[in-house]
């Protein structure tokens, strides 16, 4: 079943991208309803990427960053990952909570901010992914840490390197403004669950 | 200066003094650095996951396959078994709030690892492990010294 991971063709691969074309335009709005600011989203990118780069996706490996990890739970498992850079993070925080932010002294109002960011962006990825799908995804409740970005990305892909060296990873960036706010949304399927959200678009993988 | 020998997440490598092994990133990972004074031959290797490798993936992974693979490869580069100690970091819970079992990896990879290293008779005489942080681990073959660098705690030499 993990094997599926290496062997993805050009048709699958695709119809994962439109998965998080679907997942992140959904999320796009939903944030920009958040802020009331026009967010910008990239093309999400399908990747599969051996099991040692991980950490190193979002550049910066020992760079410190804010991110908000919850799991995927329904018929087709996963990860979902939420990584801010620091000044992205003071910059949404400000504008959401209308006061200065200090990192250093990040309090729990704070934190709860940037896990509802998460939880409100995956809610709303995994709705629009359901209604493509018919699958029933859902998430769990978010999980926070601010601290080395290869530290974060490797703590994530527990799940993912049970069964495979190899991660699927579907990758958007949000943006908007000047760089004001910049993020990565990863969304992780377990290996197993690749062969269930292909089924769901159609595909026969056997 | 050379360069350091970079050890990725699942990987392993050996070094020579003066070489100096660096793993960037350890979270629930750990990262177990072994070395022979006499030799001074050092190898680091970065695991991810106590045990359990059904699938055939790599052994560097594991911290029960992983470890054995590391001394096998230090003996063929000269090392001697019975010098060996052992230094380690990282099996921190890196993500707050959640009573989740999968979260709960680091605290296994730490029990694996003392494990493993108790049957394979090597002693740790240092570690910096546990807690909520991550680390990047600096290992010096000209004397067996660890630098832990960490945004939370600080330089911390083991």
């Amino acid at each position: 079943m993990s094997e599926l991971v290496n062997n993805l063709n050009y048709y699958q691969k695709d119809a994962l991208k439109e998965i998080g074309n679907i997942g992140a335009g959904n999320a796009a709005t939903a944030f920009a309803q958040l802020l009331d600011k026009k967010i910008e989203m990239t093309v999400p990118s399908v990747d599969i990427v051996p099991i040692e780069e991980v950490p190193e996706v979002t550049g910066g490996i020992e760079q410190q960053v804010l991110s908000v990890f919850l799991k995927v739970i329904g018929e087709a498992p996963g990860s979902i990952l939420l990584i801010l850079s620091e000044n992205s993070t003071r910059n949404l925080l400000e504008m959401i909570l209308y006061k200065k932010i200090d990192l250093e002294k990040i309090d729990e109002v704070e934190i709860s901010a940037v896990k509802e960011i998460g939880n409100i962006l995956s809610g709303s990825y995994l709705n629009a992914i359901n209604q493509m799908t018919g699958l029933n995804l859902f998430q769990s409740i978010p999980a926070f840490s601010y601290d080395m970005a290869g530290a974060i990305l490797g703590s994530s892909m527990i799940n993912i390197s049970v069964e495979s060296d190899n991660a699927l990873l579907i990758e958007t960036q949000f943006k908007y403004g000047n760089n004001e706010i910049e993020g990565y949304f990863f969304f992780i399927p377990n290996p197993g669950s690749l062969e269930k959200i292909l089924k769901s678009l159609g595909f026969d993988t056997k | 200066m050379k360069e350091p020998i970079r050890v990725r997440m699942a990987e392993y490598s050996i070094g020579k003094c003066p070489d100096i092994l660096v793993t960037i990133g350890l979270g629930s990972c750990i990262g177990i650095a072994l070395y022979d004074s006499f030799s001074k031959i050092g190898g680091l290797v970065h695991i991810m996951l106590p045990k359990d490798n059904r699938n055939g993936l790599k052994p560097s992974k594991y911290a029960d396959t992983g470890i054995p693979f590391l001394i096998k490869k230090m003996i063929e580069s000269g090392a001697v078994k019975n010098k060996l100690i052992a230094k380690i970091a990282g099996g921190a819970h890196m993500f707050s709030n959640t009573g989740d079992i999968s979260f709960q990896i680091g605290k296994r990879n730490i029990e694996a690892v003392r494990q493993i290293l108790s049957e394979q008779n090597i002693p740790i005489v240092g570690e910096d492990i546990g807690d909520n942080y991550g680390r990047t681990m600096e290992f010096y073959t000209v004397d067996g010294s660890v630098k832990i660098r960490t945004y939370k705690k600080g330089n911390i030499i083991i």
